[in-house]
């Protein structure tokens, strides 16, 4: 076992994966000499030079372009796009060329990518670098959208996701990156896309979140523990799609009762997804109605830290979130 | 006020039931969730619980009668209250808790029952139950109980009924039934070499008209719960007529017809079980750790399910038009009961570990001979073993258990004087007896399918 970061855990595997496959290659805004602003590709471009990690001109639009050009041609790109918020010129490469290139080549053409991408507030960053944009992309088939938020789970994530011949988004929550620290095993392993994990067992209450809000919602539940003896169920989903409803349906056949805690804005956000379903699926399971908390519906995470403080689903909102559900 | 009592669906495949026996006459009082009646579907007895205290005003529907779930079969109400003239014919057994209906012209009001909830006046005049609201889980756990909510604390917002009030009162109630506790002796039907299926059990001695003339035992208690419905033709002086039960019709009815439908064919191979029985003995102590009884009808299941998957058109059913092979094994398991014989279903046995299969089998033949089976359980078989050796019988014809393409009999063990390799030796042989629908399965496919398990038990591992 060792204790790593989030930050590290990218790092290192990313490290690890060019090393295990030749074809892989890194790009992006500050990728090369300079680490990454987030230091999360620091040390690669003088481990396998300027061929394998390639510096970018601040284009997001190229970024993702070239890569489906490459990833067409034999190359496995891992692209950084340097802030999740800057995703959107490259929307049209994303969801109009790599999600459906190998639905209209009729499988003849695949598209093997990652695109990484830091996004999330609570990092002062204001409103062009806070953004969660995950709901725009799971909107569309044929992309893979991951989230995952400890060490651990980002390794064997992006073990895993090299290995898909197909788009992949992945979206690393930047508050995490130096916050979190947690084992990752030395042995190798690889955790399957579309499988949720339960970070903490309980018996009353059902809690699905993912990134920050994760981390969150573990602090909520230890407390409401502690105080008042709730427990509750917290399901990291960590990949957004595939989504794993067989773990959620399991929870809530024993809890009948659930909240979906993210980030990203409540109307339209993934949760609403998940809300539905749960109504169509598991409406016969439910001893409550199925709660949702996620940001506030305002155009961006605001700069001035106390709005800031007041857009994200902090522990004690989530808690009382929490403790209304399971009064119910 | 009065309450209805609608027959219940004692099964998702079950859409009838048959009135077995009244518990209480008109008149009587009763209390909430005390046995009201005895219904019956196929072989299943159930006892109903009373859905609200009060008096049974009325039967509806007499005893022997079968009638649709949801059929309103009789009315509780207070003492002395007018019956209404208002009854619907069937409701809704969904609808949450007990079905309360007002009379439509008493003579003179029925004095208001004191546990009924508040009711309001709604602008279309009726009326109709206010109070918490309820979830879709408490409704279906309510239906499904037959609860009737308003006897339940609620801790909820606003004292509503929440999922774990509801499980605690359950909890409750079934303890209140305090159930018989399970035998831990091993049962006679599972242990080996000392056996026979078609044993001459109870219902044989008591229920069959004897051979010769003898005085009839005294009756078993409980007494044959369903009267016939025309009255039981007289004995002579030296005979004893016995009426069917209910549960002597059905095998009756589905042995006859399962000789009428198959052209019956049968097979005989024997095998030795040295490695099964030392398997056995070597996981026995283990299993009984984790609180499993290790039976040999879990290996014969596994063994039956490899004779299965190397012919799968024993798997199968006859259509006139095709042979329908299953890709799932749903085991039915031969099980004498004290009145008779039934075949609950292992759904999908060849998922299971032997751990696992053993767990269910008990599971399930306990709550065979507590009569405790639920209807469901009762069919879908796609093949049927029986362990006919119990009581020693080698060789057994059983009858094939339809719509299912052959069964599987399991004589007894015996020690027997085998050859091997021109060596004498000892060992615990069994015959295995295979009937099959020779409208499906030719001979070299029959043999094939008890070759595989004769191959399975010999060359036991683990």
């Amino acid at each position: 076992m060792t204790i790593k970061t989030n930050l590290q855990a990218v790092r290192d595997t990313l490290m690890e994966i060019m090393e295990r496959y030749d074809n892989v290659v890194v790009m992006g805004e500050d990728v090369g000499p300079r680490g990454g602003v987030f230091q999360a590709t620091r040390g690669l471009y003088e481990r396998f030079g300027p061929e394998r990690v390639i510096d970018t001109p601040l284009a997001e639009l190229s970024i993702v372009a070239v890569a489906i050009g490459m990833a067409l041609n034999g190359y496995h790109p891992i692209a950084e796009i340097q802030f999740a918020d800057f995703i959107f010129p490259a929307f049209n490469q994303i969801v109009n060329e790599a999600a459906r290139y190998r639905y209209r080549s009729n499988g003849a053409w695949p598209v093997p990518m990652i695109i990484r991408a830091p996004y999330g507030g609570g990092v002062a960053g204001g409103l062009y670098h806070s953004q969660s944009v995950e709901a725009f992309f799971t909107h569309v088939p044929g992309l893979y959208v991951l989230a995952p938020s400890t060490p651990k789970d980002i390794v064997g994530l992006l073990r895993a996701a090299v290995q898909v011949p197909d788009p992949v988004l992945f979206f690393e929550h930047k508050r995490l990156y130096g916050l979190v620290k947690g084992e990752v095993p030395e042995e190798y392993y690889e955790i399957r896309l579309g499988e949720a994990d339960i970070k903490r067992q309980g018996d009353d209450i059902t809690v699905v979140a993912y990134g920050l809000a994760l981390h969150e919602a573990i602090k909520a539940a230890d407390k409401l523990s502690e105080q008042e003896g709730i427990e509750a169920e917290i399901i990291d989903l960590r990949s957004l799609v595939p989504l794993d409803l067989d773990t959620i349906y399991e929870s809530l056949r024993k809890t009948s009762k659930i909240l979906i805690v993210h980030e990203d804005n409540q109307t339209g956000g993934w949760g609403a997804e998940i809300a539905a379903r749960i109504a169509e699926e598991m409406f016969d399971w439910l001893d409550a109605p199925v709660m949702r908390l996620g940001g506030p519906d305002v155009p961006a995470v605001p700069y001035a830290p106390p709005f800031e403080k007041w857009f994200l689903p902090t522990a004690d909102k989530i808690e009382a979130k929490m403790r209304e559900l399971a009064e119910y | 006020m009065a309450i209805l009592v609608p027959m219940p669906q004692l099964g998702e495949s079950v859409v009838e039931g048959t009135i077995n026996r009244w518990l209480k006459k008109e008149g009587d009082p009763v209390e909430k969730l005390e046995p009201l009646l005895e219904v019956a579907s196929e072989k299943v007895d159930t006892e109903i619980p009373a859905p609200a205290s009060g008096v049974l005003l009325k039967i509806l529907v007499p005893e022997g009668e079968t009638v649709e779930a949801g059929t309103v079969i009789a009315i509780i109400g207070q003492p002395g209250e007018p019956l209404p003239t208002n009854i619907p014919k069937k409701v809704d057994l969904h609808a949450v808790g007990a079905h309360e209906i007002t009379a439509e012209a008493p003579a003179e009001p029925a004095p208001a029952a004191e546990a009924q909830p508040p009711t309001e006046e709604k602008p279309d005049g009726k009326r109709r139950r206010r109070g918490p609201k309820v979830t879709p889980v408490v409704a279906r756990m309510a239906a499904e109980y037959g609860i009737d909510l308003s006897k339940v604390k609620g801790t909820g917002k606003g004292g509503r009924v929440t999922k774990k009030d509801l499980e605690a009162y359950i909890k409750q109630m079934e303890a209140a039934k305090a159930a018989p506790p399970p035998t831990e002796e091993l049962p006679p039907w599972e242990q080996p070499g000392s056996g026979q299926l078609f044993q001459p059990s109870k219902w044989e001695e008591e229920e069959q008209p004897p051979a010769v003339e003898k005085p009839k035992p005294a009756a078993p208690p409980p007494p044959p719960p369903a009267a016939p419905p025309s009255p039981p033709p007289a004995a002579g002086e030296e005979e004893v007529v016995v009426p069917l039960t209910r549960m002597r019709r059905a095998i009756a009815e589905h042995m006859s017809r399962s000789v009428l439908t198959s052209p019956r064919a049968a097979t005989f191979m024997e095998a030795d079980l040295s490695r099964v029985l030392a398997h056995r003995e070597a996981h026995k102590a283990a299993f009984a750790e984790r609180g499993v009884r290790l039976t040999l009808t879990p290996y014969f299941i596994m063994a039956t399910i490899a004779g299965l998957k190397a012919v799968p058109e024993a798997n199968a059913v006859f259509r006139e038009d095709a042979i329908v092979l299953k890709k799932y094994y749903h085991i039915g398991m031969a099980v004498a009961v004290p009145d008779g014989l039934v075949v609950p279903v292992i759904r999908h046995a060849d998922e299971y570990s032997l751990l696992g299969l053993a767990r269910k089998v008990n599971e399930v033949a306990e709550r065979a001979r507590a009569g405790k089976l639920l209807p469901d359980e009762l069919s879908g078989s796609t093949f049927s073993i029986t362990n006919h050796g119990v009581f020693g019988s080698l060789f057994g014809l059983p009858i094939i258990n339809q719509p299912n393409v052959g069964i599987l009999g399991f004589g007894a063990i015996q020690k027997r004087v085998v050859v091997i390799e021109d060596a004498i030796a000892i060992r615990p042989m069994i015959y295995l007896s295979f009937v099959f629908d020779h409208r499906v399965l030719d001979g070299a496919a029959a043999d094939k399918f008890l070759a595989t398990v004769k191959k399975t038990l010999e060359e036991w591992e683990e």
